[in-house]
């Protein structure tokens, strides 16, 4: 067996063992690895696009509000009818799997919406339209009524447990792994490298530009299941720009296309707010002095312990 | 009629503002060639000035409020200059990733400084001018308004001289054209550099004085959205071009004064956003710009 496919195996044997021991673990700790697992998915999918394919989107906030708010309202609006009062464990569970893949490809097609107009551009233009169309997915949500308009969604059933954040969390980084060192997958290092000259040997850039935010956009929209059904309540403004921010800076400080390093930068901006609380306030000029300062000095991240692949020159 | 007139008027005083802030956008791209995410804060900052700066003139006095407004735009053109400085000049020669990176986090760091600084509560901006109400038949006028629309008028007209009669201007537009040939015939890049983005953030200034004047509560955070909006303006008119920026800026303003008048009033900020994606898709250079040809 390959051993991508067998880590995959020993991580969701562990997701299973961990979730089965879940009531001896202290439900702080617990719920802390759940955001971190839930943040591990978020920008490893951005990564995706980030890093391995060397585009910028500022608008992952946007895909998860799409896949937070669609599995929020199928386990909302049919949940009751699908499984009655008192439903059993495996019925809650694929139902429940059921409602995150509605909110995934939900957020998988709006990456489709905005990738096939926006990838045509590049750089910082791309980065503008990401945030514009993160902007206009918070504006709409706000004005649908039926979504609970501004104030959002309320009492959605508690069904986000250990066991499918780790799980979902190494199934993307297994995903994202095996497409990016798969013979097709090689197009997106080709195209983060030099875009014409990967054109001109025949693969098209805005192709594979597509697939990867498609990809990126189905498990950050995942990931806003897992947060909606954990938070149990979700607000329109809790997917702003700012959040796009955090999971930009994680991608930033572990390395773009480093798959390693932006997962241990995911956990440790996780845990480094709830560690360090008196500093909780300063949160967002450390992370944006982190952003200018990293640029500065050390462009390929601070966990790249390998002297790895030279950025691409002007 | 007199309703259309009236919301032609207020968009055309919120379109020159937007216009402000858009001219040093498409300044620092034409020379530098990317966008200055910062830009929006220096705007901000400007606001903030203006409020602290006004405490010490006597209020709604004409001499006080240019006084203000001038001490605004030079302290604007310091923060501007200092942040090319420490931020982007020493990437100057890295890819423009990074540069837009951290253009975005020189951005979030004076948002967030600002909150910290000023405190994340709106403040009330003060009346710097002596103000009062023209009524034409049905249409109500502010001084307000008026002189927004002159302030703004002036500014860019003064703008267009520098750009096209002075020494220094010529150098921006030599930069512009090709940064090494402007290298080579002897002009010095960092001075030209550093004097776009003063010029730009003194117009970003001026601007932030007058959106407040206008919109009289000022908070750090403030300069997101009509930076946001600029930003789709100078876009709009052709990233690179300064008359496009000023036609990008009056065109976004109307069209935001018109929508928020109509039934589809909270749809406002996503109308401005669909305005910059559908520009992108069929002309990608803006109304005005010419359609850049890359060379491999």
């Amino acid at each position: 067996m390959p051993k991508p496919h067998l880590a995959l195996l020993v991580a969701l044997a562990v997701a299973g063992l961990v979730a089965a021991s879940s009531s001896a673990i202290d439900p702080y700790y617990l719920d802390v690895l759940t955001l971190i697992g839930i943040n591990v998915i978020l920008a490893v999918s951005l990564n995706l696009v980030n890093g391995y394919t060397g585009q910028f989107s500022l608008g992952h906030a946007g895909f998860m509000s799409v896949g937070a708010y669609l599995s929020a309202a199928v386990s909302l609006f049919l949940g009751p009818q699908v499984l009655g009062e008192h439903p059993a464990a495996f019925a809650e569970g694929a139902f429940f799997l059921g409602a995150l893949l509605v909110g995934g490809l939900a957020a998988a097609l709006a990456g489709l919406v905005v990738g096939i107009p926006s990838l045509r551009l590049r750089g910082d233009y791309l980065a503008i339209v990401t945030l514009a169309f993160g902007e206009i997915i918070r504006v709409v949500f706000q004005n649908i009524d039926a979504l609970g308009g501004a104030l959002g969604l309320n009492g959605i059933p508690p069904y986000t447990t250990i066991f499918w954040v780790l799980a979902f969390a190494a199934l993307t980084i297994f995903t994202v792994h095996c497409l990016v060192h798969s013979t097709y997958g090689r197009g997106f290092l080709a195209v983060h490298d030099d875009e014409v000259a990967a054109a001109a040997v025949g693969l098209n850039p805005t192709r594979y530009k597509i697939v990867a935010f498609v990809v990126s956009a189905f498990f950050a929209g995942i990931a806003g299941g897992l947060y909606g059904h954990f938070r149990l309540t979700i607000t329109p403004g809790g997917f702003d720009f700012t959040k796009s921010i955090e999971i930009v800076v994680m991608v930033i400080l572990g390395g773009m296309g480093n798959m390693p390093g932006v997962v241990l930068a995911a956990v440790v901006l996780t845990l480094l707010p709830e560690v360090l609380r008196p500093i909780a306030e300063y949160r967002m000029i450390i992370y944006s002095l982190l952003l200018i300062v990293l640029m500065i000095l050390r462009p390929q991240g601070l966990f790249r312990l390998k002297a790895g692949r030279k950025s691409p020159g002007p | 009629m007199a309703e259309f007139l009236q919301q032609t008027v207020n968009g055309l005083s919120l379109g020159a503002i937007y216009a402000l802030i858009a001219l040093g956008y498409t300044m620092v791209y034409g020379v530098l060639r990317f966008i200055n995410f910062a830009h929006a804060d220096v705007f901000m900052a400007g606001a903030f000035l203006g409020y602290f700066l006004a405490r010490l003139v006597p209020a709604e006095s004409f001499g006080g409020g240019l006084a203000v407004m001038a001490g605004t735009m030079v302290g604007c053109a310091l923060l501007g200059i200092l942040i090319e400085r420490l931020a982007y000049r020493p990437l100057r020669r890295g890819p423009t990733l990074n540069v837009l990176i951290t253009a975005i986090g020189v951005s979030l760091f004076l948002e967030y400084a600002g909150q910290l600084g000023f405190g994340a509560e709106p403040r009330t901006f003060p009346a710097l001018f002596p103000q009062r109400d023209f009524n034409l038949g049905g249409l109500s006028i502010s001084s307000n308004q008026l002189l927004v629309i002159g302030v703004a008028v002036a500014l860019l007209v003064a703008l267009q001289a520098i750009v096209h009669r002075t020494r220094i201007g010529t150098a921006m537009r030599a930069l512009s054209l090709n940064p090494v040939a402007a290298q080579l015939m002897g002009i010095n890049t960092d001075v030209v550099i550093s004097f776009t983005f003063g010029l730009g953030s003194a117009l970003a200034g001026a601007g932030g004085i007058l959106y407040a004047m206008n919109y009289p509560s000022i908070d750090p955070l403030m300069g997101v959205m009509p930076g946001l909006k600029a930003f789709v303006a100078a876009v709009l008119g052709g990233i690179g071009n300064i008359r496009g920026a000023a036609l990008g800026g009056l065109i976004l303003g109307l069209a935001e004064t018109f929508v928020a008048g109509s039934p589809w009033s909270t749809y406002k900020d996503a109308i401005v956003f669909g305005i910059l994606i559908v520009i992108l898709l069929f002309r990608p250079a803006g109304l005005l710009g010419k359609p850049a040809v890359e060379k491999v």
